[in-house]
């Protein structure tokens, strides 16, 4: 039983980055309908911008680390609204796979410049929020899990809030519900898109400084995987739908994590996609979506 | 273009790879080698090209495809043909052994494809690049997973069977039914699910099924590429044929330009041999008067950076691929 608590919270740290992670796909699919490949690099570069700024400081204390965490989300943020400028605007009227190229695109550049930038071996990632550990019977809860968990909730709240109860909120509730019309109604959708960018790409910063203070070692590479993983949790949840993409990332972490522990270990890479496919051919909506008829 | 007499194509491509297989010895080993990737990477790129560009559906699963094909030729080889064919087999013999492993392969490949296609190509756009992507990646840890196959160290000593003939053969084969396909009666259904599924739907096109038989040809020929990869570098492993090596293949049928297999065949080679050309560049060192040479080596170092810069800026500037001049067939559907 205690295993099974002690999966579950790792699972569950996990799928919170996850979480963060989908929350940035779902965001942008909700107002351009299309996959940001290079989501899963701006997370890589939030983990490395964590890791360039948490050097600098040399003591680590909560402050220090919200510090850390807050600027490397800004520099993130800054730099999604400059990929969204330069690579998908000029392409809005274009058919949905020249986006969807341009984005792998944008991923496989960021991939590269970040091997000859941030050198491509795995680098250390300092120690930005204090580390203990906490015992309880059997049961080991890291410090390092508790933190995952509130800044993940802090942030699924926060955002929230922005698009329920702000102005910028409702514009960018009605330009996904129908750009067109929302720009009649004077809504500039340019700063909307912008800001949702934004506001996705810091979100994945967020969860590249977790993934480097939960497994202290980052490369240009590390975004990938978790955020093919993620991708699909924001599919599993629902695309477009904000409480699914969270719920969608604590699924499939809580489930890769306790795969890991058993013994179809090595297949644990596999599992998103199967719970993909089985997703779109049982229920392509997802788990909160409303299933929406194509007009001719 | 010259493809409008494919017949007349494909023999004179046999004929060109007949002498080219005879004459192999001949050549520096180094160009025959280029060569070889060459003819691959025109088989693959041209069968993709038929699921990418004529069907209009986005693989990113290429790679998939070509391990199932390697891994069952090589299979085939290995560890069944020595047990046929105890010792010292005649050439006669094994060459034939490898055409069957190679179509063994490509049709493994091909069922693979039905079985991903069948479900999944209901999916549209988006939606169908995860999942082909995903596909790809459940293959690799399938492969990983085989210990009978190696597991992640994959399969060592294939035996050498690839050569010119074969390899150009197949490339020529491929270009010959894809282009044929897409100019009978029945291909036309393909462009027309890519131009407008709903409108084609309303011709009566079953569009799920075209989508689905394009996808079993393209993984025929992945498979039979893959087979002949194997052959080629003598050693096979999962992580050979992961996502990178699927955008390789997506970004030679961009460049060529998608639906244009002559521009696709030019894409490929040249996206071939841009690697080598650039290594050779890197090791060279322009002289200067009176000063230290100028070291190109920073080229070397930029050469995977280029191909994303490549993909981003046809995206913004060239859409239709470079290879394209005609704008009949290429128009983008703007949704």
């Amino acid at each position: 039983m205690t295993e099974f608590f002690q999966q579950l919270i790792n699972g569950l740290s996990l799928g919170a980055m996850y979480a963060l992670l989908a929350l940035g796909y779902t965001l942008v699919y909700g107002v351009l309908r299309f996959i940001n490949f290079a989501h899963s690099d701006v997370f890589m570069v939030g983990a490395f911008a964590g890791l360039y700024v948490g050097r600098s400081f040399h003591n680590s204390s909560v402050g220090n680390g919200i510090l850390i965490k807050l600027l490397s989300m800004l520099l993130c943020a800054v730099l999604g609204i400059i990929i969204e400028r330069f690579a998908y605007r000029p392409l809005r009227q274009r058919s949905k796979l020249t986006v969807l190229i341009t984005a792998i695109g944008v991923s496989l550049l960021l991939e590269n410049a970040g091997q000859l930038v941030f050198g491509a071996n795995p680098q250390a990632f300092p120690q930005v929020f204090p580390a203990q550990q906490f015992t309880k019977g059997d049961l080991i809860i890291s410090s390092k899990d508790i933190v995952v968990l509130g800044v993940t909730i802090t942030l699924v709240a926060l955002l929230q809030f922005i698009v329920l109860k702000t102005k910028i909120g409702t514009a960018m509730r009605a330009v996904s519900f129908n750009a067109p019309a929302a720009s009649l109604m004077g809504i500039n959708i340019n700063i909307i898109i912008s800001f949702t960018f934004g506001l996705g790409s810091a979100l994945a910063a967020a969860a590249g400084i977790l993934w480097g203070y939960k497994f202290p070692k980052i490369d240009p590479l590390m975004g990938i995987a978790p955020g093919l993983t993620a991708f699909v949790a924001a599919v599993l949840g629902g695309i477009g739908n904000i409480p699914g993409a969270a719920l969608g990332g604590l699924l499939i972490g809580v489930i890769e994590t306790f795969v890991r522990g058993s013994r179809w270990s090595t297949w644990t890479e596999a599992i998103a996609f199967v719970l993909l496919i089985a997703m779109l051919l049982f229920r392509p909506a997802g788990l909160l979506g409303k299933l929406q008829p194509e007009k001719v | 273009m010259f493809l409008s007499r494919p017949r007349t194509c494909l023999l004179v491509a046999i004929a060109i790879s007949v002498v080219s297989g005879a004459i192999q010895h001949h050549i520096d080993p180094y160009f025959v080698d280029v060569l070889t990737s060459i003819g691959i990477n025109i088989t693959l790129a041209v069968s993709l090209n038929l699921i990418n560009g004529y069907a209009g559906q986005f693989s990113l699963g290429h790679a998939g495809f070509m391990a199932v094909g390697a891994y069952t030729s090589a299979a085939l080889t290995m560890f069944l043909g020595p047990k046929l064919f105890p010792s010292a087999a005649p050439t006669v013999v094994t060459m034939v052994w490898f055409l069957f492993a190679l179509l063994a392969g490509g049709c493994v490949a091909a069922l693979a494809g039905l079985f991903v296609g069948t479900p999944s190509l209901r999916l549209r756009g988006d939606y169908l690049a995860i999942v082909t992507l995903g596909f790809g990646q459940i293959i690799a840890v399938i492969f990983r997973n085989i210990e009978g196959l190696g597991g992640a160290l994959g399969l060592n000593g294939i035996p050498a069977n690839t050569n010119l003939f074969w390899v150009f053969g197949a490339a020529a084969l491929t270009t010959y039914v894809v282009t044929t396909m897409v100019n009978s009666t029945y291909g036309r259904g393909f462009l027309a699910t890519h131009d407008d599924e709903v409108a084609a739907q309303a011709m009566g096109i079953d569009t799920t099924r075209c989508k689905v038989i394009a996808f079993v040809v393209g993984a025929f020929f992945a498979g039979i590429a893959g087979g002949l990869y194997g052959h080629f570098t003598l050693t096979i492993n999962p992580k050979g044929f992961d996502f990178t090596r699927s955008i390789e293949i997506v970004v030679m049928v961009i460049v060529g330009g998608m639906g244009n297999t002559t521009g696709v065949i030019i894409a490929a080679t040249l996206l071939t041999l841009l690697p080598e050309g650039l290594r050779t560049l890197a090791g060279m060192d322009i002289p200067l008067p009176g000063r230290e040479p100028l070291s190109l080596r920073w080229i070397g170092e930029l050469r995977p950076l280029l191909y994303s810069i490549l993909l981003i800026s046809l995206m913004l500037l060239r859409p239709q691929g470079l290879f394209t001049w005609r704008s009949r067939r290429v128009k983008l559907k703007a949704t």
